[in-house]
């Protein structure tokens, strides 16, 4: 593999993320995570609303600077890079955001071509070849003169699943990729994130809280709760845990170490004080 | 009695204390937001290199601030030159030099109206719109993506818009003045009756390329970098919410608008006294 200097390609993990805190205005959102994402290897990264999954995604994508802890991507520690090293790191990573994130002045095919113009002297013909054929691995070739507006949520999420693999990245980056779509859509997304990290001989990060979906998938999977590692194991280790969190989560039961009720005053404490108002 | 007394005026110094306290931190936040402003002034100076590199992106940018802001700033030259034209001529016609009547509009328009008026249009047309449009791009995390590619938002989005608006604000405050002149022609000459000859000669003798047209081509250049640097910041400073874009485009009129007329005072100050 060439383009990135200094990165590592004959280790066996891409992703390493050692003992990582971060923290945000003194909340801390990670605390302690240690990950390995091995490569050609689809990995999940779980958890509910809010939980840090988002970050962690930013933190390896060098969005954000972890408070302290190491996230090495390739052998390199991310946050340790000049800008130059960052965004030479950057065109080796693909990444797919939560709406799709299209230039919505561009048409789909500029939104692919994008990247190959802006990092490469392609001629415009070979790169019109290339779009064509990001596309035609997401199934919308023929969508190539649409506007992002005219696309419904799935195809605009297979568009941007496109651009996100446009320069072949070593990593690629889902974040809630099925978030928001009908369940046809869900299952080519999914099939898609399986078969292109597989035909490009990627390493994939998935960030979701689609369980069903993503079990089908994934290789292994990280659970996170309250910005801590809870659990982790293979998809049907996953299906099959007895860990409390993990259990509610995998079968979406309404009650349990998340709690149904926001945190409140005891009820009949609030009751009797409605009563004594009232006189 | 005492013990009251004494709480009393502990409840007044809090309220005194926790007033200034409001205040210095609305004033330390205020200068904090200029610094960063400035430091944002600097990063696209410095990132400009792309945007005047590849011209077509500054361009496309002219074309979307400069040209779609034609119609509003055509008309409203239009209707100011010929207001200039109808005033003036009252005014004058007291003193009997309606043959100054050129004189007045041209001056008027080419040293304030034109790059004054022109600017604060161009603020709520093309201003508002930077602002909107780079906000919007910020929500929708299309800035993030851009990042994630490896290209520098700055540079590929941000330097071209304020390229395009600081290189279209002359040519739009001269195309301004002009239509504004051709409108206190209509009213004074075509409507009125004043002589065309005068007008014309009147305004040829008196209007100094230096003294006048230079000094308001500069006046709109330097109001052309305040609306688009404005405009920029407010819109990559934005809260990433629908909220949050709204509130930034007000600010970017509101703001602008009174940076160009405190800037414009200033340079009028410099430019024509003793003159």
């Amino acid at each position: 593999m060439t383009g990135v200097p200094g990165v590592n390609m004959s280790q066996e993990s891409l992703v390493e993320i050692r003992d990582l805190n971060f923290t945000y205005d003194e909340r801390p959102v990670l605390t302690g995570i240690n990950m390995t994402i091995p490569r050609g290897k689809v990995v999940a990264v779980m958890g509910s609303s809010g939980c840090g999954k988002t970050t962690t995604l930013r933190l390896i994508g060098g969005q954000l600077k972890p408070t302290s802890g190491t996230v090495k991507v390739g052998g390199l520690v991310v946050h340790e890079l000049d800008a130059a090293g960052l965004y030479g790191l950057r065109r080796r990573m693909g990444m797919l955001f939560q709406f799709g994130a299209l230039f919505t002045d561009m048409s789909v095919y500029d939104n692919i071509a994008f990247q190959m113009r802006e990092h490469t002297d392609l001629p415009e013909t070979l790169i019109r070849d290339l779009v064509l054929m990001k596309l035609h691995a997401v199934g919308l070739r023929g969508a190539h003169s649409l506007m992002p507006a005219e696309l419904s949520g799935g195809m605009a999420r297979r568009v941007a699943l496109a651009r996100a693999i446009a320069l072949d990245p070593m990593l690629i980056m889902y974040d809630e990729p099925f978030a928001g779509l009908d369940p046809i859509s869900l299952s080519i997304v999914g099939e898609l994130i399986r078969k292109l990290n597989d035909a490009l001989g990627a390493s994939s990060i998935v960030v979701t809280h689609d369980v069903q979906e993503s079990l089908k998938i994934v290789d292994y999977v990280y659970f996170v709760s309250a910005g801590k590692i809870v659990a982790e194991g293979t998809a049907e280790e996953m299906k099959h845990s007895t860990v409390p969190y993990v259990h509610q989560f995998v079968w979406g039961e309404a009650d349990g170490p998340v709690p149904f009720q926001y945190p409140a005053r005891p009820y009949g404490e609030e009751l009797l004080e409605s009563a004594v108002r009232r006189g | 009695m005492a013990k009251n007394c004494w709480k009393a005026r502990c409840a007044v110094a809090n309220g005194i204390a926790q007033a200034l306290r409001g205040l210095g931190q609305r004033v330390t936040s205020r200068i904090w937001r200029l610094g960063y402003a400035s430091r944002f002034f600097l990063a696209i100076l410095l990132h400009s290199g792309t945007a005047l590199r590849r011209l077509h992106l500054t361009i496309r940018e002219i074309y979307f601030t400069g040209v779609l802001s034609l119609i509003i700033i055509l008309v409203s030259g239009m209707f100011v030159g010929m207001v200039l034209g109808l005033q003036g001529y009252d005014t004058l016609q007291r003193y009997g030099s309606t043959e100054a009547l050129g004189v007045l509009v041209s001056l008027s328009l080419v040293r304030e109206l034109g790059p004054v008026v022109a600017a604060l249009l161009f603020a709520s047309r093309a201003g508002s719109a930077i602002t909107a449009e780079i906000g919007m791009m910020k929500a929708t995390e299309q800035l993030s993506a851009m990042e994630m590619m490896a290209v520098d938002p700055i540079a590929r989005v941000v330097a071209p818009r304020f390229w395009g608006g600081v290189i279209s604000m002359p040519l739009l405050a001269a195309l301004f003045s002009a239509m504004g002149i051709f409108g206190g022609y209509l009213v004074g000459v075509q409507l009125i009756g004043v002589d065309e000859g005068s007008f014309w000669s009147q305004m040829q003798a008196s209007v100094d390329f230096r003294e006048d047209i230079l000094n308001g081509v500069i006046k709109s250049f330097v109001f052309g970098i305040i609306v688009s640097w404005v405009a920029v910041f407010e819109g990559y400073d934005a809260e990433p919410t629908a909220e949050g874009v709204s509130g930034a485009t007000t600010r970017t009129v509101v703001t602008s608008s009174l940076a160009i007329l405190a800037a414009d005072f200033i340079l009028t100050a410099f430019m024509f006294t003793g003159t």
